[in-house]
């Protein structure tokens, strides 16, 4: 996704040299091509993520595209309030992506853990919010954020899952259908798809077809699809590599409860913890049951 | 006009809106009238009321937003609405709050009310300005008590890092903050020293003489130094009512009607024009 990531935001800021990319001291290397022929519209900041985000508030007031790019914990966490009050509150046209999230940094642990970002900035009025979980996804949502004339947050995993669309029109705000199936739905967000797909095999290996859907873009949410879908009757299950509390499956929760609908609906993922253990970032899924036997296994239990 | 008769003005109009609104920052607003006197009228700043998006005007950003009265009743005074409008401050449905807000009222250019943000925004701006080879400067009126913010040395650092001598910050340096001296809470000092090596150009002026805060921003468009600039202005929290000078209480208060008529009294302001 990183490199999904940067390829995009080169061709766009060749385009447009109100594009600016800015770093706070993240990306050895891979800038270097961004650097050596946009050298004007590079800035590191070093390490201070709160003050980079403001500093490109003030940027944007002036007519400037920022796109930020650092470590996704530090930008949702350390940087809050710089981010609701500097950008959000005075919708200015900041983009901020966030790199590894989840449990991406898995060797590092909870301080690089990203798993509460979604409850937070899905609450930011003027925020739009994107966790795209290919990168097919990545590459449009890069190219739409540029369109929008606002406040934007996209969560980068560190995977590259390649998934070709089946709808080859994007689009902001609807969820992406990856494969049909008529016993259950699965939404989820973010770079987990990938178990999410190794457990809709092992699904179909019991005869459950799975309906499996990307939710790239978690605020404006998609709410006709899970309207759609839960009058089908299938059970509804969200997977995330997130808490429980305030991400997808609450997205979802609410959707259900406003709407009054007559569904079954259960949430996968962190169980308002903090991700525990170290390791790749798959041995961190497993020692969290966020792995695709640990998902399937919980799937399991209420299926049969 | 002279001067010293607008800051008079500005500082009955000051106390004229807090008592529209039965609230604000008053001591904390009378600490920078000189600064925004000289700023506004003392052609200082290049800016146009009729055109507040003037792409090539000078920006101020008050930092320190609860000092918003003194920023309105300049705003107000130089133009850019009628005085008449800040009748209305704090009260339901109007745009002008307690704290300044970006995009409401015509002449704010960022909103602020949490410390540590203003210099930040304004860096950006700076830096904007480079990169458009736009030849405006950008003004930030700094609190004291707001240096406590770790922010603010982030944007220090940042700003000498990438030369922006087109930026000059006004240090509201009263010595106060909401609940007493800041060399008993969280001392600054030495104050100057800390700007200078985080490579800033540091001068120190009395922040309510207006020959000397008109001499050093007047020199501001032609020096020629590769730092940003900070202005240490020492100023009195609370400058022209008498029994607010100085005393920490009355960082947020209203005063009472029997202390109402030394405000009247100090402020040479009568009832009537109080209350019109």
């Amino acid at each position: 996704m990183r490199n999904t990531y940067l390829n995009t935001l080169y061709e766009l800021a060749k385009q447009d040299k109100n594009v600016l990319s800015l770093v706070a001291d993240n990306g050895m290397i891979v800038y270097d091509d961004f650097k050596r022929d946009m050298p004007d519209q590079f800035f590191n900041f070093g390490i201070s993520e709160g003050h980079m985000i403001s500093a490109a508030a003030g940027l944007a007031s002036c007519g400037k595209i920022p796109f930020i790019y650092t470590i996704s914990a530090f930008l949702a966490y350390r940087s809050y309030e710089f981010l609701r009050l500097d950008v959000c509150l005075q919708n200015l046209n900041v983009k901020i992506v966030g790199i590894g999230t989840g449990t991406s940094y898995g060797y590092l642990g909870p301080t690089h853990h990203t798993t509460e970002d979604i409850a937070l900035l899905r609450s930011l009025p003027n925020l739009t919010v994107f966790s795209p979980s290919t990168i097919e996804e990545t590459k449009e949502i890069i190219k739409a954020s540029y369109f929008i004339n606002g406040p934007v947050y996209i969560r980068l995993g560190n995977n590259s899952l390649s998934y070709p669309m089946i709808n080859k029109d994007f689009c902001i705000g609807k969820g992406n259908i990856l494969s049909t199936g008529d016993d259950i739905a699965i939404f989820t967000t973010g770079s987990i798809l990938e178990e999410v797909l190794k457990v809709e095999s092992k699904l179909k290996a019991l005869n459950i077809n799975a309906e499996i859907i990307s939710i790239h873009t978690l605020k404006p949410f998609d709410c006709d699809l899970v309207e759609y879908i839960a009058n089908s009757n299938k059970k509804i299950f969200s997977v995330e590599e997130h808490n429980c509390i305030g991400g997808l499956g609450s997205a979802i929760a609410e959707i259900i409860a406003d709407r009054n609908l007559n569904t079954e609906f259960y949430r996968i993922g962190l169980k308002d913890i903090f991700a525990e253990g170290y390791g790749t970032q798959q041995e961190v899924r497993m020692q969290n049951n966020l792995d695709a036997n640990g998902i399937y296994k919980q799937m399991i239990d209420i299926l049969l | 006009m002279k001067l010293d008769l607008i800051s008079k003005d500005m500082r009955k109009l000051i106390f004229k809106t807090a008592y529209s609104g039965h609230t604000g920052h008053i001591a904390s607003a009378m600490s920078v009238v000189e600064i925004l006197t000289s700023l506004y009228f003392g052609d200082i700043l290049q800016y146009n009321p009729k055109n507040p998006l003037w792409i090539e005007r000078d920006k101020l950003i008050m930092s320190k937003g609860h000092a918003s009265l003194a920023l309105y009743s300049t705003l107000a005074m130089a133009g850019y609405f009628p005085i008449e409008e800040l009748k209305t401050f704090c009260h339901p449905f109007s745009k002008f709050g307690g704290e300044p807000k970006y995009g409401d009222i015509p002449g704010i250019e960022a909103t602020t009310g949490s410390l540590g943000h203003g210099l930040s925004f304004a860096v950006g701006i700076a830096l904007a300005s480079k990169l458009d080879s736009i030849q405006n400067r950008i003004y930030v009126i700094l609190g004291d008590g707001e240096c406590q913010e770790g922010s603010v040395w982030e944007a220090a650092m940042s700003a000498a890092h990438y030369k922006l001598d087109n930026l000059t910050v006004i240090l509201d340096y009263n010595k106060l903050q909401a609940m007493g001296e800041i060399e008993d809470i969280l001392s600054l000092n030495p104050i100057n020293k800390k700007w200078e090596y985080f490579g800033w150009e540091v001068l120190e002026i009395d922040g309510h003489n207006l020959k000397e805060i008109q001499e050093v921003l007047s020199m501001d468009r032609q020096r020629d130094i590769k730092k940003p600039r900070i202005i240490i202005a020492h100023t009195i929290k609370g400058k022209g009512i008498s029994f607010m000078e100085n005393v920490p209480i009355w960082h947020y208060r209203m005063p009472n009607e029997e202390e109402l008529q030394i405000v009247l009294n100090d402020l040479e302001l009568s009832k009537e024009e109080l209350l019109n």
